[in-house]
Parts: C-alpha cells; sequence; structure tokens
C-alpha cells in the first residue's frame, strides 16, 4: 500500500462543470417546449442537427489539436452551444444554416481561441451574427405563431431538411413594431409579442431554475432586464402605451433567452458582481436602442458581442473590495 | 443573553462528518517506548535543547529552551533517558526535517511540576506571560504561533474572543474538550481576560456541535461570569480562521496589513487556553493535546489524549487502522489538511486531527478541466478575492497584477478550489504564485544589496585613487617648486663655473672619506640585519642552508666591524 501525498483540500464539492453544462441544457426545455407550441417541432430539428455538426466539430478540432477528445466533450460545453444556437434560428432555417452556424460556432469562435475557457465572445451569437449578416433570408424567416395547421415533426424534417415544403412565414413582433402601427395588430398578445411571450415565460422558467441553483448571480439578468424596461418605459414606440411598452420588450423576441441563457455564459462576461450589473444593464440598453432606433429589429446578439468585448476592462475597473482593505463595516 | 452576529463573507457547506469521533470520550494513549520531540513545533526560531544525551530527565521537565516570547520552551512528555539529540523527520507541512530530542521512556512517567500558581489572580500580567512562556504553550488550532507572544500585546485589548468554532469537517478534539472539560474552559477565559486586561469575552462555537454548546452553557451558567458571552454561530467554513470569526462576532474586518490586537481584540483557540490554564493552575507544561482520530480506514475513530512525540502510528493502531483501506493520512482536516507518508511521524502540539479516509470517501482529485470563469470561486472566497481572475494571472506569471489583485490576502482556506467545478486546484496555484513572489523579492533585495556594495566598492577605490592622484600631484608640485627654488638659486650660477666646482669637490672628496665611510657602515648594517632575519627564518623553519647563512652572518660582522675600525682611525 503506499499512501498518497498530495496538497489541501482533500475534499470536493458536488458539482462539476459537466453538471453545470447539463443543467443549462435541462433549464432550456420550458424554452423549446413553448417554441414548439408555438412554431412547431422545427427547432426539434434544429437541435438534433446543430448538436450533431457541433460535436463532430468539436471533436474534429480537439484531436486535430491532440488533445483528449473524449475527456473534453465529456465537458458538455459543445451541446450547450448547439442547443443555445439552434434556439437562435428560425424553426424552419435550411439545414446547411445549422450546419454552417454550427461548425462557426464550435471552430471558429471557440476552438481557434483555444478552446472552453479561452473564447472571448459567446459562440453562439457570434455564429448568429454571421449567419444573420451573410444569410439575412434565411435567417428572419420565422414562422406564424400558432399556424392553423401547425408542422408536425414529420413535416418539419421534410421543411427543413429536405426543403420540400415551403414554410408559411411571418414577420415577427419585433419586425411588425419596427414597420408601424397597422401591422401591429395582431402581433401583440396577452403581454409580449404573440407567441412569443409564451417562448419568453418558458425561458424565465428555465433561467429561474438555473438562478435557484446557484449556476450564476443574479446581476446580470435581474440588471439587463431592468436596463431594458427603463428603456421601453422611457422612450417607447408611438403604439404603445409605457407600461406596455415595457411588457412587450420584455416578452417579445430574445430579452429572456439572451437575459437568463446567453449573458449569464460565464466565459465571455465579466465575473464580478458590479461588473455583471455594469455588463447586463449596458446590454439591455444596447439592445433597446437597436430595437428602436437601429435596422435590425432584435439586437441581443449584437449587444452581447459588443460586451464581450467590453468584459475584460469592466472586469478590471470592478475589482470587489478585498477583505481588511478599507472601508470596515462595524 | 443574545448577541448579534455577523454573516461570513463567501464560505463552503462541506460535509461535516464529525459525528464518527464523537461516539467515544476522549481516551488516554498509552505512552510510547520512545518519543520524538521537535524542537520547531511552534512558528518561531527554533528552540535550543539544554539536556545532553544520556541524561536523565523527568515528566514536565525542560528540554528546551527558547530566548524570547517568539521562540516556545519545550517539555519531556513523560520520564526516561534522553536517547539523541538529532535531527529527525518532522510532522510539519513542510516536510523538512527537525531537531528532535529523542526520549527512551523509563515507563515511570514521572512528574516534576512547575510551581503552582492557584492565586493567579493576585498575580501581576508579567508572571502570568512569563510562566505560560515557560509552559510552552503554543497556538493548538493549527498555526503554533507562542501564546505568551500574542497575549504579550502592547496594544489595549478590550475583547477576547475564543475559538471554539472548529469548522473543519472531521476534526472533534476542540468539540470534545468543549464537551468533557467545560468548567476548566469557563476559568481559562477568566484567565486569558485577566492576562490581557480585557472585559469580555465572546466565545463562538458553531452550531453543528450541541454537546458541546450546552456544556459550555451549563458550565457558564453555574460560574455565572456576565463578561462571557456564548455565542452561538452558524455552521460554514472556514468561520474559525481568526479574521473570519471576528468578523462573524464583531462584525469587523482585521486590516489587511494589521492584526486583530488593532481592533483591541486578541483570539485563542480554546485548547491554547486550557493549556495556559494547567500550566498556571497546576504547573503543567503543555506536553500532551487531543488528537481526533477518523475516518473510514480506523475501526474506532475517536478523540485522544497524546503525549507530544507519541508516534502517529501508536494512535493508529489504538484506533484500529486498517491499512490496507487507508488511502492517505491527513494531518488537521480535509480541507487544510497535508499529507504525511511515515507513520513514525510524531504528533506534536499542533496535531489536532489524524485523518485516514479510505479511497472512496475521499477520492483522489480528478483531471482538472478547463476554467470556465463561473465565478463559484468568487463567491466562496472569504477573503473577497476573484479567485479565477488569480487563477489566470497565476499561470501567467504576472506578479504585479497578482499583487494588485491581493494575492496575500489568501488564507488558504481553499474553498475556492473546495467549489470549483472543473477541479482546478487553484490553492496550489495561489501557493507557488506567492512562494515564487517572496522568492522574486528576496533576490530583488538581495539585488539591491550586491548593488549597493558593488557601487560603495567602486566609490571607495575611486576615492582612493583620487587621494592617491592628489597626493602625487602634491608631490610633483613641492618637487617642481624645489626645482624652481634650486633653478632661482643656481641660475645665478655660471653652468662652467658649477663645473668646475663639481670638479673641484670630486677631488676633495678623496680627502674626505668620512661620508664614505659611515655610508659603508650604513649598508653592512642593513646587509646583517637582513642576514639575521633570514637565518632566524631558516631556523625556525627547519632549513638545511643554516652553514652557509651562518657564514654569511659572521662575514657581514666582521666587515662591520673593520669598516667601523677604519671609520674610528680616521676622525
Amino acid at each position: 500500500m503506499s499512501l498518497l501525498n498530495v496538497t489541501s483540500p482533500h475534499a470536493h464539492g458536488q458539482l462539476s462543470t459537466a453538471k453545470v453544462m447539463q443543467l443549462v441544457v435541462l433549464a432550456t426545455l420550458p424554452g423549446i417546449a413553448a417554441l414548439v407550441g408555438v412554431f412547431g417541432a422545427g427547432v426539434l430539428i434544429n437541435l438534433v442537427i446543430a448538436a450533431v455538426a457541433s460535436l463532430a466539430c468539436e471533436a474534429a478540432i480537439l484531436s486535430l489539436r491532440g488533445r483528449p477528445v473524449s475527456f473534453y466533450l465529456q465537458d458538455f460545453s459543445a451541446l450547450v452551444t448547439a442547443v443555445l444556437l439552434a434556439i437562435s434560428l428560425p424553426p424552419y432555417a435550411p439545414w446547411w444554416v445549422v450546419v454552417i452556424g454550427a461548425v462557426f460556432a464550435i471552430g471558429v469562435a471557440k476552438q481557434l481561441y483555444g478552446g472552453l475557457g479561452y473564447n472571448p465572445f459567446n459562440p453562439a451569437m457570434a455564429a448568429y451574427v454571421v449567419l444573420l449578416i451573410s444569410l439575412p433570408v434565411q435567417m428572419t424567416q420565422w414562422g406564424a405563431p400558432f399556424a392553423a395547421q401547425p408542422m408536425g415533426l414529420a413535416e418539419a424534417m421534410a421543411s427543413n431538411i429536405l426543403q420540400h415544403v415551403d414554410a408559411v412565414t411571418s414577420a415577427t413582433p419585433l419586425d411588425a413594431l419596427k414597420q408601424g402601427i397597422d401591422t401591429l395588430s395582431g402581433a401583440t398578445g396577452h403581454i409580449g409579442g404573440y407567441g412569443w411571450e409564451w417562448v419568453n415565460a418558458g425561458f424565465l422558467l428555465g433561467g429561474l431554475f438555473l438562478m435557484w441553483r446557484g449556476i450564476f448571480s443574479w446581476h446580470a439578468p435581474v440588471s439587463m432586464l431592468a436596463a431594458l424596461a427603463a428603456m421601453a418605459f422611457l422612450f417607447p414606440n408611438d403604439a404603445l402605451s409605457r407600461v406596455d411598452s415595457i411588457l412587450f420588450h420584455l416578452f417579445s423576441g430574445a430579452s429572456m433567452f439572451g437575459a437568463f441563457f446567453i449573458i449569464t455564459d460565464p466565459v465571455s462576461s465579466a465575473t464580478t458582481h458590479r461588473g455583471k450589473l455594469i455588463f447586463g444593464g449596458l446590454i439591455g440598453a444596447l439592445v433597446y436602442s437597436i430595437r428602436h432606433w437601429g435596422n435590425y429589429p432584435d439586437a441581443v446578439a449584437f449587444a452581447v458581442m459588443l460586451l464581450n468585448l467590453a468584459a475584460p476592462f469592466i472586469d478590471q475597473y470592478t475589482q470587489p473590495r478585498t477583505f481588511g482593505h478599507g472601508g470596515t463595516p462595524s | 443573553m443574545s448577541d448579534i452576529i455577523f454573516k461570513l463573507t463567501g464560505g463552503v457547506h462541506p460535509p461535516q462528518n464529525k459525528h464518527q469521533s464523537i461516539q467515544r470520550p476522549i481516551a488516554q494513549a498509552d505512552v510510547p517506548a520512545q518519543l520524538v520531540i521537535p524542537m520547531s513545533q511552534h512558528i518561531g526560531p527554533p528552540s535550543t535543547p539544554i539536556v545532553t544525551v544520556g541524561q536523565r530527565v523527568l515528566k514536565g521537565q525542560c528540554i528546551a529552551t527558547a530566548e524570547s516570547f517568539e521562540g516556545a520552551f519545550v517539555h519531556a512528555s513523560t520520564s526516561g533517558k534522553v536517547l539523541a539529540i538529532e535531527e529527525r523527520p518532522h510532522n510539519h507541512a513542510s516536510g523538512m526535517p527537525a531537531l528532535s530530542i529523542v526520549i527512551e521512556s523509563d515507563g515511570n512517567d514521572e512528574w516534576q511540576r512547575m510551581p503552582a500558581m492557584e492565586n493567579w489572580p493576585q498575580c501581576d500580567r508579567q508572571t502570568l506571560l512569563q510562566r505560560i512562556h515557560e509552559a510552552g504553550v503554543i497556538g493548538m488550532g493549527g498555526a503554533g504561533f507562542p501564546a505568551a507572544s500574542k497575549l504579550a500585546t502592547d496594544k489595549p485589548i478590550h475583547t477576547l474572543v475564543m475559538n471554539g468554532a472548529e469548522c473543519e469537517p472531521y476534526i472533534t478534539s476542540d468539540q470534545m474538550l468543549m464537551t468533557e472539560r467545560a468548567e476548566e474552559l469557563i476559568l481559562s477565559c477568566e484567565l486569558m481576560m485577566h492576562v490581557l486586561g480585557a472585559s469580555k469575552t465572546l466565545f463562538g462555537i458553531e452550531d453543528n456541535k450541541p454537546e458541546a454548546i450546552e456544556a459550555i452553557k451549563a458550565a457558564h451558567a453555574k460560574r455565572g461570569n456576565d463578561k462571557i458571552h456564548i455565542v452561538v454561530i452558524p455552521t460554514v467554513y472556514p468561520s474559525g480562521g481568526s479574521k473570519q470569526l471576528i468578523q462573524i462576532l464583531t462584525g469587523n474586518e482585521v486590516p489587511s496589513s494589521g492584526h486583530s490586537s488593532d481592533l483591541g481584540i486578541i483570539m485563542q483557540n480554546v485548547a491554547t487556553a486550557v493549556a495556559a490554564y494547567r500550566a498556571i493552575v497546576f504547573g503543567e507544561p503543555s506536553i500532551s493535546r487531543i488528537t481526533t482520530l477518523t475516518g473510514e480506514a480506523l475501526a474506532a475513530p475517536q478523540n485522544i489524549e497524546a503525549l507530544v512525540g507519541t508516534p502517529l502510528s501508536a494512535l493508529l493502531e489504538q484506533a484500529g487502522w486498517q491499512q490496507n483501506l487507508a488511502d492517505r493520512i491527513i494531518i488537521g482536516g480535509p480541507m487544510m489538511g497535508y499529507t504525511v507518508t511515515d507513520t513514525q511521524l510524531p504528533v506534536t502540539k499542533t496535531t489536532n486531527c489524524i485523518l485516514v479516509p479510505t479511497r472512496a470517501e475521499l477520492p483522489p482529485p480528478p483531471p482538472a478541466q478547463a476554467c470556465i470563469r463561473c465565478g463559484l470561486c468568487a463567491e466562496a472566497c472569504p477573503a473577497s478575492l476573484l479567485p479565477q481572475q488569480l487563477y489566470w494571472f497565476s499561470r501567467a506569471g504576472e506578479h504585479d497584477k497578482l499583487e494588485s489583485h491581493n494575492l496575500f490576502d489568501c488564507i488558504e482556506c481553499g474553498a475556492c478550489s473546495y467549489s470549483c467545478p472543473s477541479n482546478i486546484p487553484l490553492v496550489q496555484y495561489y501557493r507557488a504564485s506567492k512562494a515564487e513572489i517572496r522568492q522574486a523579492r528576496r533576490d530583488a533585495k538581495q539585488a539591491e544589496q550586491s548593488k549597493r556594495r558593488f557601487e560603495a566598492r567602486q566609490a571607495r577605490l575611486q576615492r582612493l585613487e583620487e587621494e592617491k592622484t592628489a597626493q602625487r600631484a602634491a608631490r610633483a608640485e613641492a618637487a617642481k617648486k624645489r626645482l624652481e627654488e634650486a633653478n632661482t638659486s643656481a641660475s645665478v650660477v655660471d653652468p662652467i663655473q658649477a663645473a668646475i666646482e663639481r670638479a673641484a669637490a670630486k677631488r676633495t672628496s678623496a680627502a674626505a672619506p668620512a661620508t664614505e665611510a659611515v655610508d659603508m657602515i650604513a649598508k653592512l648594517e642593513k646587509r646583517l640585519t637582513a642576514a639575521k632575519i633570514k637565518l632566524a627564518s631558516a631556523e625556525s623553519a627547519g632549513s638545511d642552508k643554516l652553514v652557509p647563512l651562518q657564514e654569511a652572518v659572521d662575514k657581514l660582522t666582521q666587515q662591520l666591524a673593520e669598516a667601523q675600525q677604519q671609520a674610528g682611525d680616521k676622525p
């Protein structure tokens, strides 16, 4: 028998990075369910394609880099990126759009920078922006919410992979808001965008679950949503009252998804508490600015990428007061 | 009596695993056949042995002393004979051997106590401090800081904090002490307050020790001292860190560059206080301690009062250890303890726990994954540091950034490593970086000193050179002056006339041989002295050239005598 000679601590907590990632995937389920309920089964096809493409790309690049493939695949981070990307894409986007997105997210935005932990940008958002700019037609074809004949899994497969059926597309509520008052009727639901309010509610639910599990702190999501609400209140669209404006923006587009699943990505966001408040707040303000004054109907991806760049800088100036350094509370 | 408590910054909640070792009362360890007593159990200069090999010593007899309060006295743990005074493997995190006194027990365990000071409330502070110092009492919570040195602070102290938190999982030695010796502990608080001149005691106990709390509260009620406040605090690691417990009990943060005494607070571990109390009231020096033996590789986990110097193996056997199950031996707890591989190492005054887990109980660390900057470490850090940032800086060797992010405020509690989902051994990085920075500072200091030494030497050499040059210049100046003077007096003389005069002088010099003779005598005397010195050194060196040298001396002596003769003849 040989006795182990190692340094402390000898005990270790139960949480692992793989478990964190699995919980994030789990928490997307209510949102995904809402997407299926509102837009049909298309998102499920996207999820499968994105997952396969992401994992394959991750494995290929890891082996090119001479890293232990199965060890790193087991951290589930590639799967999280795939899920986040698939959720962001229009449910009936052609399969190759999803593949290009997944390969860009994993290959360029993540692995070229050094793999997990080293990427300055959120990989899913980087891929989304690349797709949006390169393939604006495919990327803006969202199906009509609650279509009279919602697509089942088989039809969705036919549409996404074989591209046999032309999906019925319509403008999203944020598009409608941008285009003017006339088109807005029918675009608003109970509190937010028609159909989209359910999707946002789903991601809010999942996000609260993660927050309760201590996967991330409240700072960034609350700050982003508060900033978005404040901007919506201060600069409402002519078509909406101030209060309606707040609810419409919180429950439309990628607001909740962004607040709880994108800006909480620890790798590419600020890490200090005060830093997260600044990071989230600026994203919220930017999202509204681009939605309201910019050219794009939604803006979470752009806002996130801009602030990803600023995150190290924010961290540098928001160091918490170290224990025993001045300002002793009594 | 309810005292407000404050929230600890950060902290983690590892499984406690304390119940295993509190099922049995404190046992007494057997006196081993041989004890190895290290001279460096405390933080500070090693103690100086005052016994000799072969000498008989009694239990409690002082065997090593210290010059100042920074050091610690050491005593024989049992009666017997000094077998050796030599370097032995030491039970210490550094793994370095230490000078140790090896005592062979005579089995009699014969005491030699110091005089008891039962009237301690009448004794002055200095007397009590001296006794605590001479009894070798050091911090028994783990750090081993000499107790007298801490108590001898010259700052005004209003509050004594008794540390009964014992936040490390598994360890129950303080808990058992509080449960079984509560009355002595309350009296120890009174003694400590008396020594410090403090007006109150805050006695912090984590709420996971109900038996200890009950015992202490009962003893406290019986004694009825309202200066002592028993404060039950929530269980969170590392509440027993000195800065952390002070934060919990008072809400104050010990300044980064200072000590708790700056806040008028001194903290003592409960075992230390009892050791000091027994030293004063019973004259018993610090020669034993309560040690927790626990872990699933032990059949009978328990607390044992063991003599300092007892080999770990003796205690492990007493607790029924199953060697085939033992994965590692940890001295201390699972959060901050260090591993040892030699079971012959001695128990020291700071060995509060011997943890022998199985592999399943505390599995070996899995390979580290990538840091995802999740920040769980920052949430756990009791010092409000940013462990994830420190980790990147440490890997990059960015010393200035490490320092600007206050690396040296890290108390190495291990909460960050514990909470890291990627299994990164963060504390190891910080320990290594601290050592690197300290080394760099030492190197820089040394380089600075060398530079200063070099510059001083250069300056001295230059000064000497300048002085020499100045002297040379002065001499040249003087010579020039003389020459000028000579020239001025000689310039009026016609050179031809001078030549004639010189020639005339040469002619007359024959008529004046006296000076020549004097010169000759001087020359001969000089040569004779030199020859005599040569002869003397040849004699002392035992050279074989003695005869020719002697001849030369004789010859010179003769020549000198002749020359003197001649000079004498010509007046």
